[in-house]
């Protein structure tokens, strides 16, 4: 228990877990900020048309906006991490009754998309690695230079005018509920999953090629030709297992950004996740709902950063040493 | 022999693009905020790209949504540019907590997805076109930041640098004539890369009706405008999104190009 107080093991997964929270934190105090600088407060905006100076002036007071900021930045963090977000601005309702069903939604796509796109993707990326400067290679370094290029939309659009207009075969909205059955939710899911695998997938490719590609420059590998041992064996047994731990920390870093893509996927279908309820939230300025949604996607992009981290350094135990210079 | 045929198509494309953005006032058949036909007339018979759901030529919104993007993408990925390289210079020339300081702020900008950054800055700023130049500005301005900053630190420790230094040199003159000329070959790529990360970014912003408000329309917001038209079995929505994915490849197409002249092997992959 002594050695692992003291192992690098803790002090880096401390260190990178510290860096995280604090960039949550300064996250936090921007989005609370929001509340704070926007002309015309909350006791305002509550009240609208019926607004007197004395009114606002009670409301504020209820609602301990005459107090200072750090202390209502305080409060609000409190409540926050209790799950309370307030109320919405538009309809009153709590924020966090109604971003539960939402989160959930969202994080059905993108972990519906994850499962397909990762091995996937990986395959693919492998394939290229091993053919390298051959047609296979050329073909799949051309598609994902293509994909990379196309706005997630566009890809969005593709996908509902080949299989929702030409062919006819799927919705083009996803129209589901919670209570909506199992192969309603397939075939509502079907469209949004396929373009959030399209997007993410060159990505991975391309990191995924090239990260073999760096293990195979490498002078053991080298030796290993000279030796005669065979390409495959070399490729599997010597390269691959090197070349796991970068590939799995650019797994892990393109869920996080799928969580990102859903943003612009869900509006495409009309998904109702939480990118759909921020987008709509921004457009109305409704600010408790951007604020909680804003934190939830920063926490969890930063999360699965930091478990891309330490999944890597599980790997690897080289990572396990401190490095020179850090 | 590849790769040229790719820099000449790419450079085909974004001077055809640049050329229809500039002289959009003379090649528009009609104005791009008129209603000149009935709703969602098919190519041909009204138009090139045929109209839209309020009767507007489609073809010209799209030359003129094409100023919005391209313009939104020029002015923010120069300023991002100026903004990441100077702090740069200023962290490497400074050293100490300066540098500390400015390092541990990109981190945290650059730990949170830019769209979502972006959609809690523009909701509490309002959307305009400052706004939004603005925002996208700093949030890119960190890429450029992370990339010139070890440049500029190996940069500051060279002779001739210090050479300037003990000459007596203005802290402007070691800056802009000695680092930045230095850089510009990282730059470049980066600045490449940039241009279309940021019309990318625009497009999604204006597709998600929190870019340019109508009725002015970049390409993205001309996506978002025809999407209906697609559910109704038209292709022409589509045309506009590939105009931003046809800017996009024909830049990087160049800035491959770029790279691979200053890498040292001609033909690296």
């Amino acid at each position: 228990m002594s050695a692992f107080a003291n192992s690098p093991v803790r002090s880096f997964v401390l260190a990178r877990l510290a860096s995280g929270l604090v960039s949550i934190f300064f996250i936090s105090i921007l989005v609370f900020l929001g509340t704070a600088l926007l002309p015309g407060d909350a006791a305002n905006a509550l009240l609208g048309q019926n607004a007197t100076p004395e009114t606002v002036l009670a409301l504020r007071e209820v609602l301990g906006l005459d107090r200072p900021l750090v202390l209502r930045y305080l409060a609000w963090l409190g409540n926050a991490l209790q799950g309370d977000f307030g109320t919405s601005l538009s309809n009153g309702q709590q924020v966090t009754s109604l971003l539960a069903p939402r989160l959930v939604n969202s994080l059905i796509l993108a972990s519906s998309a994850a499962v397909i796109v990762v091995p996937l993707a990986v395959g693919i990326g492998l394939v290229a690695a091993m053919h390298r400067g051959k047609v296979a290679d050329t073909v799949i370094g051309s598609v994902s230079s293509l994909f990379l290029s196309m706005p997630s939309f566009l890809i969005g659009y593709l996908v509902v005018f080949i299989f929702a207009v030409q062919l006819g075969i799927l919705p083009s909205l996803s129209m589901v509920r919670a209570s909506s059955s199992l192969t309603a939710w397939m075939i509502a899911l079907a469209l949004p999953v396929l373009t959030l695998v399209l997007v993410a997938q060159a990505h991975i490719i391309k990191l995924t090629r090239a990260a073999v590609l760096g293990v195979m420059s490498t002078d053991y590998i080298m030796m290993a030709q000279t030796k005669g041992i065979p390409r495959n064996t070399i490729f599997f047994r010597h390269a691959l297992p090197n070349a796991l731990s970068p590939i799995v920390s650019i797994c892990m870093m393109s869920v996080a950004y799928m969580i990102v893509d859903v943003v612009v996927i869900e509006a495409v279908f009309n998904y109702p996740g939480m990118g759909k309820l921020m987008v709509d939230a921004v457009a109305y300025r409704d600010i408790p709902i951007v604020q909680a949604c804003g934190v939830l996607f920063s926490t969890i992009f930063v999360a699965l950063n930091f478990l891309a981290d330490l999944l890597a350094m599980l790997i690897n135990p080289r990572q396990r040493l401190p490095r020179k210079g850090n | 022999m590849w790769s040229k045929l790719t820099l000449f198509i790419s450079i085909g494309v974004l001077v055809l693009m640049a050329l229809g953005a500039i002289f959009a006032p003379l090649l528009a058949a009609y104005p791009p905020n008129e209603m000149v036909f009935t709703a969602f007339q098919p190519p041909g018979e009204a138009g090139l790209l045929g109209s839209d759901g309020l009767g507007r030529d489609l073809f010209s919104r799209i030359l003129f949504g094409m100023r919005y993007t391209f313009l939104v993408t020029i002015v923010a990925t120069s300023l991002a540019g100026a903004i990441g390289v100077t702090l740069a210079m200023i962290a490497a020339l400074n050293k100490g907590w300066v540098d500390i300081v400015i390092g541990r702020a990109v981190d945290i900008l650059m730990s949170v997805p830019q769209i979502i950054f972006a959609l809690i800055i523009l909701a509490i700023s309002g959307v305009s076109l400052y706004t939004l130049i603005a925002t996208m500005a700093v949030l890119q301005s960190s890429t450029y930041f992370r990339v010139t900053r070890p440049i500029a630190g190996d940069l500051a420790t060279m002779e001739y640098v210090e050479v300037a230094r003990l000459r007596g040199e203005g802290l402007s003159w070691y800056l802009f004539r000695e680092i930045l000329p230095n850089m510009i070959p990282s730059l470049l790529a980066q600045f490449g890369l940039g241009l279309s990360s940021a019309a990318l970014f625009i497009s999604s912003l204006s597709f998600l009706g929190i870019g340019i408000q109508p009725p002015a329309a970049d390409l993205g917001g001309l996506v978002r405008e025809n999407a209906l038209a697609l559910a109704a079995g038209r292709w022409t929505p589509l045309v506009p999104a590939m105009c931003i994915a046809a800017f996009c490849l024909s830049v990087n197409g160049v800035v491959d190009w770029l790279v691979g002249r200053y890498s040292d092997r001609p033909e690296a992959r």
